[in-house]
């Protein structure tokens, strides 16, 4: 189960710069450390992250093996109509999360 | 004469309306300025990514009895929990021991819900431990009056003043004679744990009180005690005693 933190408004003024912030729970392994046994720890990292705002993407950004552990991603977009927003972390071994929003613009 | 009488009088008062100020800080007054504000705003805190694991773990059902936390302790635990953590650790009778805040749930989950103990320092443990601390956040940490916590609080102490590990140091050496000076690249905070379990950024991860004594021990080149040894919670004790009155923070994010 991932653990995620969202704090995104559910409504807004059409043209409105709204806010969305977000921290996900994820260990973010570089693949760079060794263990005790000085076997190598595979990497886990997520490595992209989008949002969609309906079917139009929004914001993505990419993430590398030098971000920390639960990372934190905050940034805006304009509300232009009532839908949903889909935010979706992507990373290795297939790891894939994905939370929706509704959003009510006035 | 008169006039003497006078100034004393005034000095006496100026001395009530102003009491010394509490020399002790919290760990929080020693951060910088962005790992502060990461601590300040609940959306930026990981810790409270803990914290929201530890609510959904409180009502789930568990062990041979079938009930949840919350079944036992009202629907959330907001209103029984709170204070809870500012009087911990606190003494357990049936085991005629003092017991630290993971230790109760586990005893919890062992006597009444009639399931397994959490592995110490487990993931699940430490969400349960963060949620049930939150609820105290703001509260003065008050330690528990029961006399029969005395004499592990005289070990605890015995424990702090005692110099120990190749370095041969104790923890008053650092965080009483040199707090507030540097060690290496960081600097030696007091050692007041008003926030545990914490998010440490060295950590990248939440950690309670026992992993940061037995971080501290490792550091100073001795064996630390095993997660839930008596000597680690006598020590709790007493840095709970020592920062008595000192407001909670978790969960508290940490360099």
């Amino acid at each position: 189960m991932a653990r995620t933190l969202i704090t995104a408004p559910r409504t807004a003024r059409r043209g409105e710069v709204i806010e969305i912030r977000t921290l996900i729970a994820h260990a973010m392994e570089t693949g760079l450390r060794v263990d005790a046994e000085g076997r190598k720890l595979p990497r886990d990292i997520i490595h992209r992250f989008t949002c969609r705002y309906g079917d139009e993407l929004v914001f993505s950004a990419e993430l590398f093996a030098a971000v920390a552990a639960n990372p934190y991603i905050a940034f805006s977009t304009v509300a232009t109509a009532s839908g949903t927003l889909s935010l979706t972390w992507e990373g290795d071994n297939g790891f894939a999360h994905t939370e929706t929003l509704a959003l009510t613009v006035t | 004469m008169k006039g003497l009488a006078w100034v004393v009088l005034v000095g006496a008062g100026a001395a009530v309306a102003q009491p010394a100020a509490d020399p002790r800080r919290s760990g929080f007054d020693f951060m910088s300025a962005a790992t502060q504000a990461m601590q300040a705003d609940d959306m930026q805190n990981p810790g409270m990514l803990w914290v929201a694991e530890g609510a959904a773990l409180w009502q789930r059902k568990e062990g041979r009895s079938g009930r949840s936390c919350a079944d036992c302790h009202e629907a959330g635990a907001a209103p029984a929990m709170r204070g809870v953590a500012a009087r911990y650790p606190a003494f357990d009778a049936p085991s005629r021991q003092p017991v630290n805040l993971q230790q109760r749930i586990n005893l919890c989950r062992e006597r009444r819900q009639h399931a397994a103990a959490l592995p110490l320092e487990s993931r699940e443990l430490l969400s349960l431990e963060s949620h049930v601390a939150h609820q105290s956040r703001g509260l003065p940490i008050t330690p528990s009056t029961d006399e029969r916590l005395r004499p592990f609080r005289a070990l605890g102490q015995a424990l702090y003043e005692q110099r120990i590990g190749q370095l041969h140091l104790s923890c008053r050496q650092c965080h009483d004679d040199h707090a507030g000076q540097r060690l290496g690249g960081s600097t030696l905070p007091q050692a007041h744990p008003t926030g545990y379990p914490v998010y440490r950024l060295e950590w990248q991860g939440l950690g309670s009180l026992q992993r940061r004594l037995r971080g501290c021990m490792t550091g100073v080149r001795a064996e630390p005690f095993p997660y839930g040894a008596q000597e680690l919670v006598a020590l709790e004790l007493y840095l709970a005693a020592r920062a008595g009155g000192m407001r909670i923070e978790t969960p508290a994010v940490r360099p």
